[in-house]
């Protein structure tokens, strides 16, 4: 009887750390991914911040870029360097018939004649002379730099060719090839190749839109908590507004982007794929948190405050605007920023409206069409070239860095700034 | 132009708001007391400044368009035009104004073009007269109003009330615009498409309802068989339900451990960097799941003899469950913490395993709350657009094997709407009634998921 006994509370105690070991297994399941990821991310990202550059001979013959003896400043802005600029490809093997002379040129990005004519501008006395010009690699040879690219496969699987491996090696064996940190990335607005693709365009369009969501959504979403919170009367209308609002915040986003396209495209006939849009939509989206942020915040400054200004001789209007409101504004500013972090990772209802369009120029207001981050993330990873792989995850890794940001500022100002009622 | 017109009613406002104060301190000055503070005389002031400069702008908007339409449109209205046709020459004229056109420009569109932007000038600067001269009218009445005994606190706090309430009804505004901008191309399609064959078909092509000549009739025989949902709806519930299997088990455990026994200490690191997965931008676990998960498993399913789609249901609805589970996990582990402590003691004193409690006691007690935030997660995992887009098919197949690839609602209406959209072909009106079922259904299981959570809130408080 007392040995069963004994056997069950065994039992139990087993069951006991069994349980147990499942929780545990499970935030650690869940830490797991979360490492895989960041990992997985990092891993293909950070290359991306490199750049290679071949180190060719530009001769500047004064006579292929049919130039006189001693040109303006204006001869050498309209000179044609794609000559020079094909000679020097041409030079790294002077017996190449012309396929290979074509296989030579592809090896470095299209933009090669402008990177020559930056380097005559900026000294015009190379004129009639030879000079190392450092060339962006095309991305295949980038990826080969990297590593990221198997130069195993056979030839025909290969976008590289042998030819062109065989005299990058060269360079390589030369010391002709150097990776530098990738400042066009930065600077650069999108493209169609992979090696001179940047997110400037994209980055502006965020930031644009961002601006136009937090101009819209901050202040109607303020207002209206403190009408909720503090005036509001107690009746079925109110009640109606409030599961509004919670309903609001749970409707997914794809449905705001047909709000954006059936409302402010088709009916207001706002300019399509603008920041401008993208903003009013995300505001949209953003409001319902904002509200909830704000009439909480409200909710945790004590009645005593309220009573206190009111005793007094202040009016509703004033205790609120001049005590209620500005006790709150911590708790408001940091739900609004964790906010305004969710639309800026928002893609699908920016897809809608059209901002997934190419855009090769950067937007100078909110007017002008642009993409946004978290959409170029989904034009480059839906690209076929290999290239793109590296900036995507680098995109993310720029992305996540300002989340990050905003998260912490979020949590500073409540720290710092929000009073402990107790 | 607009710009600098606003700015300087801004001043305005501000001088307003200086003068009426300093009225209210002249009255001061004579001994005679104020009914209410001097600011708020400013206050006053700078309203009568910014009501009649809003009501114009807001008029002005809605009209001038019109106007300089019907204006324009007046030199053709003789020669026999078709309404679309005249529409399209105002659309010519408006962009060769812009400097935007970019077809042949015939004399006529050129001639056009000048005189829109000749009476646009001319409305620009009589928007500028009549308000500022009705602004500065309004201001210097309500100025002379203003005496000793005139109350001044009042409208103003019944204004600031009124535009309070107004910001109030924001989100109201909002449910009616997403209601509005589905409904009314959800009926044309359903105009067209049958709803049973929309509701109970089992093909879905949308492909083939191809962009039609807007002169050709329009043939519903042509659409048959085209827009059947079964597939979408399927595909949908499916994958969610994958996402589910993912994240409930992981979730809801990691949320009992976090409430019942993990330390103070671990609960402080795990519990935010687990919301960090919530906070990860769906984008991003898009490409994780096309670029690193689909592959993965692929491979993973050909050395084990399976036929694996790169573009798996498997791919995306994990990646989804992922994503998901720290919404349950946080939700469950505040509906568990705030189980009151009087059930757990109860159950202890009885001698039962803090394991015992946690799954015949508080579990049961917490049961509504873990519920709402379950269907919480499916509403999420139902209105996940981007891992789908990226991770899982775009062809809609009506199958119940995860290894292959199907699609769901949002998919379909990112798949349909990218790029340049035709309103009126039924193939944008179906993105729109997918978006309209797509809203119904999360609605229903929001409305239900609050008001579970809701009540049992209210049991507990």
């Amino acid at each position: 009887m007392n040995k069963n006994k004994e056997q069950l509370l065994n039992k139990r105690y087993k069951a006991e750390k069994r349980f147990r070991l499942f929780g545990q297994s499970a935030i650690f399941m869940a830490l797991l991914f979360l490492t895989i990821f960041i990992f997985k991310i990092f891993s293909t990202g950070y290359s991306a911040f490199q750049k290679t550059w071949l180190i060719v001979p530009v001769n500047f013959d004064a006579e292929l870029m049919m130039l006189d003896e001693n040109p303006t400043k204006q001869d050498i802005e309209d000179a044609d360097y794609y000559e020079i600029a094909l000679q020097s490809m041409w030079n790294l093997d002077l017996n190449a018939n012309e396929d290979q002379q074509n296989q030579l040129k592809r090896m470095v990005s299209y933009f090669f004649e402008r990177e020559i004519k930056q380097e005559l501008l900026k000294d015009p006395n190379l004129l009639g002379k030879t000079k190392e010009v450092y060339l962006t690699a095309s991305d295949d040879l980038d990826q080969v730099f990297k590593g990221n690219y198997p130069r195993d496969l056979p030839e025909d699987q290969r976008r590289v060719s042998d030819y062109q491996l065989k005299n990058f090696d060269q360079l390589v064996a030369n010391g002709k090839v150097e990776s530098k940190f990738n400042i066009s990335f930065f600077t650069n607005a999108d493209s169609r190749e992979a090696e001179l693709a940047g997110i400037a365009s994209s980055f502006m369009g965020s930031i644009f839109s961002i601006l136009v969501c937090l101009m819209i959504a901050f202040p109607v979403a303020v207002l209206a908590a403190i009408y909720l919170e503090e005036f509001a009367p107690k009746n079925r209308f109110t009640d109606f507004i409030e599961v509004n609002i919670n309903n609001l915040a749970a409707v997914p986003s794809i449905v705001f982007g047909l709000l954006g396209l059936g409302v402010l495209l088709a009916l207001f006939q706002l300019p399509r794929s603008t920041p401008l849009v993208g903003g009013i939509t995300l505001s949209l989206m953003t409001l319902p948190t904002i509200i909830i942020a704000a009439r909480a915040s409200l909710k945790a400054v004590p009645p005593s405050i309220r009573e206190a200004a009111l005793a007094m001789g202040a009016s509703r209007m004033q205790t609120t605007m001049h005590h209620t409101v500005p006790l709150s504004m911590p708790g408001t500013l940091s739900g609004t920023i964790i906010g305004l972090a969710q639309a800026l990772g928002e893609t699908a209802p920016l897809i809608l409206i059209g901002m997934v369009a190419f855009v090769n120029t950067i937007p100078g207001s909110p007017m002008d069409p642009a993409a946004s981050l978290p959409v170029q993330i989904y034009i480059w990873a839906e690209s076929a070239e290999r290239g793109f792989v590296e900036k995507v995850s680098a995109c993310i890794m720029v992305l996540l860095g300002f989340l990050i940001i905003m998260n912490l500022f979020a949590q500073i100002i409540r720290h710092k700034f929000e009073k402990k009622w107790s | 132009m607009n710009l600098i017109l606003f700015t300087f009613i801004v001043l305005l406002g501000f001088t307003s708001y200086y003068f009426g104060r300093k009225k209210a301190y002249s009255i001061q000055s004579t001994k005679k007391r104020l009914t209410a503070l001097p600011q708020f005389y400013g206050y006053y002031l700078a309203i009568w400044c910014a009501i009649p400069a809003f009501i114009i702008f807001s008029l002005w908007a809605i009209f001038e368009p019109t106007i300089v339409k019907l204006l324009i449109l007046s030199d053709y209205s003789n020669q026999g035009y078709l309404d679309d046709e005249l529409n399209l020459i105002y659309e010519k004229t408006k962009a060769l104004s812009r400097g935007q056109f970019t077809g042949e420009i015939t004399p006529f569109i050129k001639a056009s073009a000048e005189k829109y932007l000749s009476l646009r000038s001319i409305a620009q600067s009589s928007k500028a007269v009549i308000v500022l001269s009705i602004i500065i009218a309004s201001v210097a009445y309500a100025y002379k109003r203003i005496s000793s005994n005139s109350r001044t606190r009042e409208p103003v706090e019944k204004f600031l009330n009124a535009v309070l309430f107004t910001a109030s009804l924001a989100a109201i505004l909002t449910t009616v615009g997403i209601v509005f901008s589905l409904i009314f191309q959800t009926i044309d399609f359903f105009k067209v498409i049958p709803l049973f064959d929309f509701v109970f078909g089992t093909h879905w092509y949308p492909a083939k309802a191809f962009v039609r000549d807007s002169s050709e009739a329009l043939d519903p025989s042509m659409y048959s068989d085209t827009f059947g949902a079964i597939p979408i709806f399927a595909g949908t519930f499916f994958i969610a339900f994958i996402a589910m299997c993912v994240a409930i088990p992981i979730g809801l455990m990691s949320g009992i451990y976090l409430a019942e026994y993990a330390s103070v200490k671990v609960r402080q690191y795990a519990k935010p960097l687990i919301e960090i997965l919530a906070g990860i931008p769906t984008v991003v676990y898009g490409f994780f799941a096309a670029l690193t998960v689909g592959p993965f498993l692929k491979e993973l399913g050909t050395s084990m003899g399976l036929e694996v789609s790169a573009e798996s249901a498997l791919a995306a609805g994990g990646v989804m469950g992922i994503m998901i589970i720290p919404f349950i996990s946080s939700l469950s582990d505040d509906v568990i913490t705030s189980v009151p402590q009087s059930l757990r003691d109860g159950s202890y004193a009885m001698g039962a395993t803090k394991s015992e409690t946690i799954k015949r006691v508080i579990f049961p007690a917490a049961l509504p709350g873990i519920v709402g935030s379950i269907l919480l997660g499916v509403s999420r995992a139902i209105g996940e657009t981007m891992i789908v887009v990226m991770a899982s098919g775009l062809a809609a197949n009506l199958t119940l094997n995860p290894l292959e690839s199907t699609s769901t609602i949002t998919a379909q209406i990112v798949v349909i709407l990218i790029g340049d959209q035709a309103f009126g072909d039924p193939k944008t009106q179906a993105a729109f009634a997918l978006g309209m079922s797509l809203f119904l259904v999360t609605l229903c299981l929001n409305i239900v998921a609050l008001r579970v959570v809701k009540k049992y809130r209210e049991k507990y408080e």
